[in-house]
């Protein structure tokens, strides 16, 4: 991994916006004034009749983008994640989602990777919160190749979308061949002993955990579940039944992302031990993204150690 | 004789009408809120017998003006008055509020044909109105947005969210309507939380203001086809209105935001209404 090519993804999504709009005259761009940090301002500059910076007012841009999605544009609204899902919430669940509009929201700063800014800029609940909405898609691409197709697939998905992005740069993992489809999860490898579901920049994170892992004779599966909403059950049982026992990687709270969604279907269809890494009870702080993942045991370190608890629990099961 | 009197001598007659609708409607669902539909009765008259752009057989028509009642809880004036216009049958504005209806206890633009926006959380219709607004320029559409605000959800901040943005983008053809009634459901809006002097605060927003008579059938609609003809910025027009307006014993009353009257009250109310029809 450390040889790797990396690229923040709100740069990735930015950069696809753009050659989007190139394509279809009806998607806007909307901003918050983090035009900047998004890099959208260079929409700005080339479609400046379809961009709108609505200043630090992020409910207001909400329902106005829904406002234009009724007249038949294709807003993107880009902010970060803590602003996009709980500022605005209420105007995304009732203004978009409950109205079914066509109405697109990429959330910067996602997860811990805002890690100096400190909590309040680290949306850390908002993927559990979007999830909850009915007919919300919910997205985190891996890396910059699968945001661009992504930004393309959420254009082409009639209804709302919620993107997820990383401030930080994180690995590239695919290369242009990727074939990118909402709601089908990616294996990047196949495992024998146990499975990590991973999502968003926990894919690479995923990867890296389980290269380790074959050090010591695990054949360890990794599928990167870029769509969290509607979940890929199908993908998740698969890996249950093939390598019974799973282990879930999130750059969220473990109250209602991933983890839970995965467990809801385990529960009901496949039970299999389980066991979810990522953010705890509790707030973390500023820092280093890469020290935060540390210090709140969502490294690949800390994904290696679930992976061998959950093959130590399979073996008990196997065992009685 | 002015040319303009029949027209709207047959609009006080259609408010009047819309008004007994409403009384029937909140009686029957036995829930709803009549003070604030019946104090918006004339404005929503004028603007779909007389003002806006419409095509009741073509609901989705994408060069219709658009309507959005912020203050959705008012939603029966807007019901029967696209029942009144062609856009569904009269019979159906008994389902109001009812298991399978089309119409809901707020607007749903998926359920009933003419609603142009899901709307009733206060404080953001506004936003949606600008975002119409501005998506009519992009798409080189020539249509005007009226938003029905209510005086007491100016107190959410959004309002003054979208008042700010509008003055940022110009956009004339958006028009607020604000149903000054000075009610609130739990009281006056001057106790609950002053949002005094309203005039002052659109015009510091940049916005162009006009005060009219919220009853008066000409005065409404002088200015709004005014402000549809003329507007070169966004206009707020304060109308100033009576809560419950059309039935003595509901006007100025607070307690009529949000209940239904019993089969005595609605009777009575039909009876003064009907007495101002025939009148």
């Amino acid at each position: 991994m450390a040889d790797m090519p990396t690229y923040p993804t709100r740069y990735a999504y930015a950069e696809a916006v753009q050659e989007l709009a190139a394509a279809n005259p009806d998607v806007v761009l909307l901003n918050a004034d983090v035009a900047k940090s998004m890099r959208t301002n260079e929409f700005a500059e080339r479609f400046p009749e379809r961009e709108f910076n609505f200043g630090i007012a992020e409910q207001n841009m909400m329902a106005a983008a829904a406002g234009m999605a009724t007249v038949g544009l294709i807003p993107f609204v880009s902010t970060y994640a803590v602003f996009a899902s709980m500022r605005a919430c209420e105007q995304v669940r009732t203004m978009i989602c409950y109205p079914r509009l066509n109405v697109k929201i990429a959330a910067s700063h996602g997860g811990l990777t805002p890690g100096q800014d400190g909590v309040t800029h680290q949306g850390l609940e908002d993927m559990a919160l979007m999830r909850s909405l009915a007919g919300m898609t919910v997205i985190q691409p891996a890396d910059a190749t699968s945001t661009r197709k992504a930004v393309w697939a959420a254009a082409a998905h009639p209804g709302p979308v919620y993107l997820r992005l990383t401030r930080d740069p994180v690995p590239v993992l695919y290369d242009d061949s990727l074939q990118f489809e909402i709601g089908r999860a990616i294996t990047l490898r196949d495992g024998e002993d146990a499975t990590i579901i991973a999502i968003g920049d926990m894919v690479a994170l995923a990867v890296e955990a389980a290269d380790m892992l074959e050090g010591e004779g695990l054949e360890v599966g990794v599928l990167d579940m870029h769509t969290l909403k509607p979940l890929d059950e199908a993908a998740v049982v698969r890996a249950a039944r093939a390598t019974g026992a799973i282990v879930t990687a999130e750059n969220h709270t473990l109250f209602g992302g991933l983890g839970s969604a995965v467990a809801e279907v385990l529960g009901e269809q496949c039970p299999v031990p389980l066991s979810r890494v990522g953010l705890g009870n509790t707030f973390a702080e500023s820092g280093p993204y890469k020290e935060l993942l540390v210090k709140y045991r969502m490294s690949s370190v800390d994904i290696a150690a679930a992976v061998r608890r959950v093959v130590s629990r399979k073996d008990r099961v196997r065992s009685r | 004789m002015d040319t303009d009197t029949p027209a709207l001598r047959d609009l006080e007659r259609m408010a009047a009408t819309i008004r007994c609708d409403i009384i029937r409607m909140i009686h029957r669902a036995g829930a709803g809120h009549p003070g604030g539909a019946l104090s918006a009765a004339d404005l929503v008259t004028a603007l779909y017998f007389r003002v806006m752009r419409l095509d009741p057989r073509n609901p989705s028509w994408p060069a219709r003006d658009r309507f959005i009642l912020s203050k959705g809880h008012a939603c029966p004036v807007l019901y029967a008055a696209l029942a009144r216009r062609g856009y569904f049958a009269l019979s159906e504005l008994e389902t109001l509020r009812r298991l399978g209806s089309r119409l809901q206890g707020h607007p749903d633009m998926l359920k009933t044909p003419g609603i142009d926006m899901t709307a009733g959380s206060l404080g953001q219709g506004l936003s949606a109105g600008l975002g119409m607004a501005l998506a009519a320029r992009v798409k080189g559409l020539d249509i005007h947005v009226y938003v029905l605000v209510g005086d007491g959800e100016v107190q959410e901040g959004q309002v003054w969210e979208a008042a700010m943005a509008a003055t940022k983008w110009q956009t004339a053809n958006l028009v607020a309507l604000l149903d000054c009634n000075r009610l609130q459901n739990d009281g006056e809006v001057a106790s609950i939380m002053p949002v005094e002097p309203l005039a002052a605060k659109w015009q510091a927003f940049g916005w162009e203001v006009r005060e009219i008579d919220g009853h008066n059938m000409r005065e409404i609609v002088e200015t709004l086809e005014d402000v549809r003809d003329h507007a070169v910025r966004p206009t707020a027009i304060l109308a100033h209105t009576i809560k419950g307006c059309g039935v003595s014993f509901m006007e100025n009353v607070p307690g009529w935001h949000g209940r239904a009257p019993n089969d005595e009250e609605a009777e009575r109310a039909l009876c003064e209404l009907r007495r101002q029809l025939d009148g």
